[in-house]
């Protein structure tokens, strides 16, 4: 196991009280697994992603731990979580296409990222991951304005992964690309974990048939909490979590008209997660809802891999 | 890039024109007839030659011509390095009078403007996200900046000056002593100059501490910043790099500032009787002294418009962004 995520807790901290956007989740990653994150709009799949590497100011760890590596990563303690940042843990961003400094030459910011990080600047191992890329080596002697946002973003993911971290997180990072560039970065992505770049991975996106190409494993969220995991051609093709199936009953196929049927979402929204009521969180959606959802259903290991989080399936 | 300098240059020459028309306009808009107190202050009784003494002096100055005429001949001697006569100090040429304001009026405006500017840019930097330092710098800089620099001056003057008495409240140099290049008279000068500099230094400085403070917290949330966090940057390297992407609408600023440091420097120099350009117009204006005045002005409008350029280059160095605009980026 590189990773292992137990009972993990983070809320926000507001005016009204915290609000529990991470409450209680659990999962392991082995080694050269890509886990795939999927779930809606404030479900917490970015909120766990960030806890892994930078709470912001408004964060707070309540609970639960993160080991990786066989090491408890000090995940609530900015300054003692920095010696693990970049080696350990390391991050694409949603921002790729702002993330560097505009006023410094890409190749002079990376030598002074390595440099404050007492690294060494290896040149031709950050050539040869450029011709990976198929970036140009000139890049390097040029301004981040001078690159297209396609050049941007396999910079970015140069840099993430330069030192090999054993955890990388790529949030949301095929979000505002068209389809073939998206397509383009998941090989890249596949391509650093084959390459050992990178040991283990977690691909945050709200966008499942994308997921599917990558991720080994997916992880649905809801709510705050773990809904379903299992390998990926499972949560595709065989769901067990009433939210699961919904969410992926609601993509369209390809090939198929809908001339006579509409697609239809998930009718109503997530709860609250300021005070939210003890059991299932998903009950007010769903159609299998029965009164021991007033309880909290556990997440079972219903068969091997495969974790579901639902009265009903287990 | 030679477009873009082209450019400028082209919006500087008009800016030049027309600034020295509207100064040529101004002075002769204002009411009152300079030769009149000229010769009021002649004291000639015989009405014979008061009308010789007005046809001299209309004849000298050039009076007499029609209007476009006159205007023309201005621009002829403005490039002659001709700026007149003074009819204030007659006969004494304007140009004499301006070398002799200009160095005081630059010793206070060069040192106070680029040390507000770098100080007040450290301040606010150092203050940005820190606590402590925060809520002292800010209150304290808003106080300074709000000053009126004519209030500060004649505060400064009052009680260092007037009260306790530690420094000279008037002039350039003491009455007593003449000018020479002598340990005594320089240490004399400086300590003159130094009320005048420090109510100037003071009141730019809140301005530019508060300024560079509120661009260093939105550097300080930008995405290159958090992303330097969470790749585990020291804070040191993201706030020498958001110091420096601050810098750059600094810039801007002290180039937009420029003409009000230089109106409050103006000012300064009447409160404290400095022998500089202030003074100068102070009495041109009392006196109707429209060549002296043109002059003063001339050299104002051309310091600032210098400035400006000189601010234009060191923005194209510091800032790529701005010559990736001119070249043209590579996909």
């Amino acid at each position: 196991m590189t990773l292992e995520v137990d009972d993990l807790r983070v809320y926000y901290r507001t005016l009204k009280g915290d609000v529990q956007a991470l409450d209680g989740v659990s999962f392991g990653l082995r080694d050269g697994e890509i886990l795939g994150l999927a779930g809606e709009s404030g479900c917490g799949k970015t909120t766990l992603g960030k806890a892994l590497i930078r709470l912001d100011g408004r964060m707070k760890h309540v609970g639960g731990s993160v080991t990786l590596d066989g090491q408890v990563l000090p995940i609530g303690d900015d300054v003692k979580m920095n010696p693990y940042r970049f080696k350990q843990v390391s991050l694409i961003p949603q921002y790729s296409m702002s993330a560097m400094n505009p006023t410094r030459k890409i190749g002079r910011m990376v030598r002074e990222l390595l440099e404050s990080r007492r690294e060494k600047l290896d040149l031709d191992e950050l050539h040869s991951r450029l011709d990976l890329v198929e970036l140009p080596r000139h890049v390097l002697g040029k301004y981040p304005i001078e690159l297209s946002g396609g050049m941007k973003q396999r910079m970015v993911m140069v840099i993430s992964t330069l030192l090999n971290p054993s955890l990388l997180i790529a949030d949301e990072i095929t979000s505002a690309l068209d389809v073939s560039t998206q397509k383009a970065v998941v090989t890249t992505l596949k391509g650093f974990r084959d390459r050992g770049f990178v040991k283990s991975m977690i691909f945050i996106t709200h966008d499942i048939s994308l997921t599917n190409q990558l991720a080994d494993t997916i992880m649905v969220m809801y709510a705050g909490k773990l809904a379903e995991k299992a390998p990926a051609s499972t949560v595709v093709n065989a769901p067990k979590h009433p939210y699961t199936q919904l969410l992926i009953s609601s993509l369209p196929e390809v090939g198929v008209r809908y001339a006579d049927k509409r697609l239809t979402g998930i009718p109503g929204n997530p709860p609250s997660l300021l005070k939210p009521e003890p059991g299932c969180r998903f009950r007010d959606r769903c159609p299998l809802a029965f009164e021991k959802c007033a309880e909290d259903p556990p997440p079972v290991e219903v068969e091997k891999d495969h974790v579901v989080a639902c009265w009903k399936a287990a | 890039m030679r477009r873009y300098f082209g450019r400028k240059l082209l919006i500087y020459g008009l800016t030049f024109f027309m600034a020295v028309t509207v100064n040529w306009l101004v002075p002769r808009l204002m009411p009152g007839d300079p030769v009149a107190s000229m010769l009021a202050r002649a004291r000639v009784a015989q009405p014979e030659a008061q009308e010789a003494l007005r046809v001299y002096y209309n004849n000298l100055f050039g009076f007499d011509l029609p209007w476009w005429q006159q205007y023309l001949n201005s621009w002829g001697s403005l490039f002659r390095g001709d700026f007149g006569i003074s009819l204030w100090a007659f006969p004494t040429p304007v140009a004499d009078l301006l070398t002799r304001a200009v160095p005081y009026s630059l010793a206070l405006l060069i040192p106070s403007i680029l040390l507000s500017w770098v100080v007040g840019n450290r301040l606010g930097a150092l203050a940005a996200r820190r606590k402590v330092l925060d809520n002292t710098v800010l209150p304290v800089s808003y106080v300074l900046t709000a000053t009126p620099y004519l209030w500060l001056a004649a505060l400064m003057a009052w009680g260092f000056g007037v009260v306790w008495g530690i420094f000279p409240v008037a002039g350039g140099y003491s009455f007593s002593m003449t000018p020479s290049l002598t340990w005594a008279f320089l240490v004399d000068l400086f300590w003159h100059w130094l009320l005048p500099f420090a109510s100037l230094f003071l009141v730019a400085l809140g301005g530019w501490a508060i300024g560079m403070r509120n661009v260093i917290i939105y550097e300080l949330e930008s995405d290159y910043a958090n992303y330097m966090s969470a790749l585990g940057a020291p804070q040191k390297l993201i706030r020498r790099y958001a110091f420096r992407n601050a810098v750059l609408p600094q810039i801007t600023g002290l180039a937009l500032q420029l003409g009000v440091l230089v109106a409050g420097a103006l000012v300064t120099e009447i409160v404290f009787s400095y022998p500089g350009l202030g003074s100068l117009i102070l009495a041109a204006i009392q006196n109707k002294d429209f060549f002296l005045l043109q002059g003063a002005f001339l050299f104002i409008v051309l310091g600032v418009l210098i400035a400006n350029f000189i601010i234009d280059v060191v923005y194209v160095i510091v800032d790529p962004r701005t010559r990736v605009g001119m070249a043209g980026a590579a996909a």
